[in-house]
């Protein structure tokens, strides 16, 4: 073994992105293992649990943790490899604010469960469900827990910093791969505990390209059904863009391609909630003073809680709808 | 008595605006009107100023429930801004009633600084109407406090 420093990264409940965002790195990987030894990795290596348990407090310097805590085995490891890490990096949307596996959150963890084994993509005649642990001839075997709501990576650990995206764009992981690597060599300092990585400090529509004028809705519409204007900002043209609320970082990616901002980038600065900020930002634009005809030109948005918790929900102020906390 | 025994008081966070339906409030209160002490009033310069994240705060908090109060449409004091917050509250309302919230636990109330009876009045109301939905309970855990974090592993 050599006495590189040693690097890790884990996915919780993720959908695998951001371990390709790594890899899109491309050549600047082999920085990477020029710097570091890749000791844990469950994606791209071959590693057991119990290599990690056997490691000492503190020696892996660099931990990417991507994916947020859906069940006990999640928290099991988020907690050790915390324990193993000098460095924790809350590593994409998911681990930050829960992201798409957090709009669990709007259901009873019984309905989750019932959508994944009774709806019509599932072939389940007799109705089974996994249970969580089963006696065989060779002894009990297990399977992890379901947690009645998703939580994000720092409800359960301290970390270090956040990185948000889905995934994090690959130039932002290199810049921060680098600033580790002149870091390590004293190069470089490393931003306070706590700070956000790898993205900007302010919103999407900072970055955006499209002209803004007056913002002054008089009906949402949904994108598409509508030959949008090109040039112009989504927004006053009537289609629901998360940009005022969104981190910067992404390089209005979306907005430019012609596609409104879905948030992925998460809370911008100074924002507690994001849904919150959103619904503010949105009323606001709304050009009437009717109650009836403001109500009107909301059924436009179809579906709100959705729209603006798409990334967010289980890092919000309020985590969940109320049937999951009963659930 | 213990905590299950008690009867149910709910907690209701009022915001106010400084110039109309705060000092309604103190209207009421310099006239000694009766009302239910269930809620705690919050003044802002003006309904405008009240961001959404306040009462999400305050649901995540455990209050049972929110009242939001201005100007009469027509009188705010920075001329529009409680249409502004209007549009906020209806918006907002559709968010938490998705996410099970039963619309009754929010109010948008209009009062003058004239009108400290009605106001008294509707107070009082809007605090049975919510004690006949119950305690809330939303996870205290969410108010944008840190959560405990636990340092042992079972390695």
């Amino acid at each position: 073994m050599s006495n590189k420093p040693k690097f890790a990264m884990y996915w919780a409940a993720s959908c695998g992105g951001c371990e390709i965002a790594v890899l899109n790195i491309h050549e600047k990987i082999l920085d990477v293992d020029a710097a570091f030894d890749v000791v844990f990795w469950p994606v791209a290596m071959d590693a057991k649990y119990k290599d990690v348990e056997a490691m000492q407090d503190g020696e892996i310097t660099l931990c990417l943790f991507n994916g947020g805590m859906r069940n006990d085995e999640n928290e099991h490891i988020a907690k050790l490899l915390r324990k193993k890490s000098k460095i924790m990096v809350s590593f994409g949307s998911c681990a930050c604010e829960g992201c798409i596996p957090g709009l669990a959150n709007f259901s009873a963890i019984n309905e989750v469960v019932d959508t994944a084994f009774t709806t019509i993509t599932t072939d389940n005649p007799d109705n089974l469900r996994p249970q969580t642990s089963y006696t065989m001839p060779e002894g009990i075997i297990t399977i992890p827990t379901l947690n009645p709501m998703l939580k994000t990576l720092d409800q359960v650990v301290d970390v270090d910093y956040y990185m948000p995206g889905c995934p994090p764009e690959s130039h932002q992981i290199a810049a921060v791969v680098d600033l580790v690597i002149a870091a390590l060599n004293g190069k470089a300092e490393l931003p306070p505990k706590g700070a956000t990585i790898g993205a900007g400090n302010s919103t999407v529509c900072d970055e955006c390209p499209r002209k803004r004028n007056v913002k002054s809705i008089k009906e949402f519409g949904r994108i598409q059904l509508m030959h949008a204007d090109p040039e112009l900002c989504l927004l006053e043209q009537g289609i629901p863009c998360n940009g005022p609320a969104t981190r910067s970082g992404c390089t209005a990616l979306c907005p430019s391609a012609g596609a409104q901002c879905i948030g992925c980038y998460g809370p911008a600065e100074g924002v507690v909630d994001y849904g919150a900020r959103l619904i503010s930002a949105f009323a606001s634009v709304i050009d009437s003073d009717k109650p009836d005809e403001i109500d009107k030109i909301l059924d436009g948005l179809v579906d709100p809680a959705g729209q603006f918790y798409r990334f967010n929900l289980a890092g919000s102020l309020l985590r969940s709808s109320k049937s999951a906390q009963k659930g | 008595m213990t905590e299950e025994t008690k009867p149910f008081e709910p907690v209701i966070i009022g915001f106010t605006c400084n110039w109309c339906s705060y000092r309604a409030a103190d209207m009421a209160g310099i006239a000694r009107m009766k009302y239910a002490p269930n809620v705690r009033l919050i003044r802002l310069m003006c309904s405008g100023r009240l961001d959404p994240t306040f009462v999400f705060k305050a649901i995540a908090g455990g209050a049972d429930g929110v009242l939001v109060s201005g100007c009469h449409p027509g009188d705010c004091h920075y001329s529009t801004q409680n249409y502004k917050a209007m549009r906020r509250f209806q918006l907002m309302k559709r968010v938490l009633t998705q996410m099970g919230l039963e619309p009754g636990r929010l109010k948008l109330l209009w009062a003058s600084a004239a009108e400290g009876q009605m106001f008294a009045n509707e107070i009082t109301k809007f605090v049975e109407e919510v004690r006949a939905l119950g305690p809330l309970n939303w996870n205290k855990a969410g108010a944008g406090i840190p959560v405990e974090v636990k340092e042992e592993v079972t390695a």
